[in-house]
């Protein structure tokens, strides 16, 4: 009886997580509808044309450009990074291994703003001003623990002696890796690189103390227009965003099923 | 240990190799953290605490000695607290429900937590200011459920701060549980049935304990990211209520005054570093059981 209640409890709860969760989501969606130049439901009547508008943003195209470069090019590095060290972790029989991971998870509790002044007296102390590659180093820094963390725990459940059985049985080491390694942590790889490439996609705290005037990430140019004149084209842009989202999560079901994704979360 | 027993390992046996391996493994990411994260933070340490003229604790008298800088740190400790507990007494249950949930619906469920990690925390924090405005649609939804007469002031309190740091950081919560939970053996509650515990001490000696790793990193990242958050509480509620992370922006992006931001910084990343750590010897002692 209690038993029952319980599970009623939570299934209570989990309905709550979702309409919370997707409140604001549904709120931007039939914003971006809006017939009025106003950030609101719409009243009377839909409306496309602020999707056609958000070409027209000021200076849009460079800072989707710009983040975009950031966060494929950081995820990549990060995940270049912390496979190796997370390889180096289950296999190395290294003594501290479990603090050196904990050093490699810790700055994603750190501060984002923190780490953003912290980078920007860094860079002017040792005369570094070359704003690009100052924000992928940042970037960087950002990802390199969503991955590292995913990672780490992917492998530490990863069975090694499937690789050497890949190589008795004739496989280069390369081909084991990409045949037998690979596939196995596909769940892994995909929610180190989906965490990370969000991550760096809305990082705001740590790219605002970095950027110049001609210089800006999309966060940082979104944050513009919803302090100058938050009409429903940024709605409409962050629909567009959600839609691609779902179909990315839609094809990462097909590939390796979200359940695995999820359960590699910690 | 097996290890210690054997010989010792001759020059260039397998485990030497593997160890050099390793090392220069983990050399790349370790150099990068320590040049790209490890020096900028001692370096901000050094700023904190250099006045005009030399060493000079100034900023860090400011901060500790004014009763506004002791509220405004309050205030970043009892956001991140709130936002900590609330996510966590929703999260808890509902990671159960998921866990238990198959096929289609799992899918739909985890769909729904990952979701919202795509939309921009400045859209989904301005959707909220949307959402709880005095003719906004949960006052509207109040009035109409006669819970409340008239519309009440929603925005620009603790309140909306609170929802929407909870909205944004709840999917950060549930992962980590519903990971721990799914590996639950559920055998081991139907054994604690048969040997007459009853649910609710079975629950709580055997399934609590087993997922506490989860809720420590849960509790841990919700923690640290609701105490630094910068754009929730700048939408949602802006100057009625200061926290370190606007502090530190307004020192260094208005006042112009590094020494007094980079001191609030080192305050903020104390209590991170506070975070992690104790978080890292509770799940330490976790794994040791």
């Amino acid at each position: 009886m209690s038993a029952r209640i319980a599970i009623l409890f939570a299934w209570a709860c989990a309905i709550g997580v979702v309409v919370f969760l997707l409140s604001p989501l549904l709120v931007i969606a039939a914003a971006s509808f809006s017939p009025t130049p106003v950030f609101d439901l719409p009243v009377g009547g839909a409306s496309l044309r602020w999707y056609a508008r958000i070409s027209a943003l000021d200076g849009f195209w460079p800072a989707l450009s710009l983040s975009l470069q950031l966060a494929l090019l950081s995820t990549a590095s990060s995940l270049a990074l912390g496979t190796l060290a997370a390889i180096a972790l289950a296999r190395g029989r290294l003594r501290g291994a479990r603090t050196i991971a904990t050093a490699l998870v810790s700055p994603l509790m750190m501060p984002g703003l923190v780490l953003g002044i912290a980078l920007l007296q860094y860079f002017r102390a040792i005369g570094f001003n070359a704003t690009w590659s100052a924000l992928l180093v940042a970037h960087v820094v950002v990802t390199l623990p969503y991955v590292a963390r995913t990672m780490i725990a992917g492998m530490a459940r990863f069975d090694f002696t499937l690789m050497e059985a890949a190589r008795t049985l004739g496989c280069t080491f390369a081909q084991a890796i990409r045949r037998v390694m690979i596939p196995t942590l596909a769940p892994s790889f995909l929610i180190a690189g989906l965490f990370s490439f969000l991550a760096s996609f809305d990082n705001y705290p740590v790219s605002i103390f970095l950027t110049d005037v001609r210089t800006k990430t999309l966060p940082i140019k979104m944050l513009q227009y919803i302090d100058e004149a938050p009409d429903p084209t940024l709605a409409a842009l962050s629909t567009l965003i959600l839609i691609a989202t779902v179909v990315l999560l839609l094809a990462s079901d097909r590939l390796v099923g979200l359940h695995r994704m999820a359960g590699t979360g910690d | 240990m097996t290890v210690a027993a054997a010989p010792a390992p001759p020059r260039g046996s397998s485990v030497d190799r593997e160890q050099s391996m390793a090392l220069a493994f983990l050399a790349p990411s370790l150099l990068f953290l320590l040049l790209a994260f490890v020096t900028p933070l001692v370096l901000l340490l050094g700023v904190s605490v250099s006045g005009r003229s030399g060493l000079s604790l100034e900023s860090y008298a400011k901060l500790l000695g004014t009763g506004y800088y002791l509220n405004v740190i309050w205030n970043s400790l009892r956001l991140a607290l709130l936002t900590t507990i609330l996510a966590l007494a929703i999260a808890y249950p509902a990671a159960f429900a998921l866990a238990r949930a198959r096929g289609m619906v799992r899918t739909a469920l985890l769909s729904c937590l990952f979701l919202p990690l795509a939309a921009s925390v400045i859209v989904k924090a301005f959707a909220w200011t949307i959402l709880l405005r005095s003719d906004g649609i949960v006052n509207r939804i109040l009035i109409a459920l006669h819970v409340i007469d008239a519309p009440i002031r929603m925005i620009f309190t603790e309140t909306a701060l609170v929802v929407g740091s909870v909205n944004i950081f709840l999917p950060f919560m549930v992962l980590p549980i519903y990971a721990v939970v799914t590996q639950l053996d559920r055998r081991l509650m139907e054994a604690a049935a048969t040997l007459g515990a009853p649910p609710v001490a079975a629950f709580l000696k055997i399934v609590v304990p087993l997922t506490m790793p989860g809720v420590i990193a849960g509790v841990a990242l919700v923690f640290s990211l609701a105490v630094s958050a910068y754009v929730v509480p700048t939408l949602l509620i802006g100057e009625l209520y200061p926290t370190l992370a606007s502090t530190i922006a307004k020192a260094y992006l208005l006042a112009r005054d590094p020494q007094f931001g980079a001191a609030a910084g080192v305050v903020l990343l104390i209590i991170a570093i506070i975070v992690v750590t104790l978080s890292a010897r509770l799940a330490g002692r976790e794994n040791d059981r």
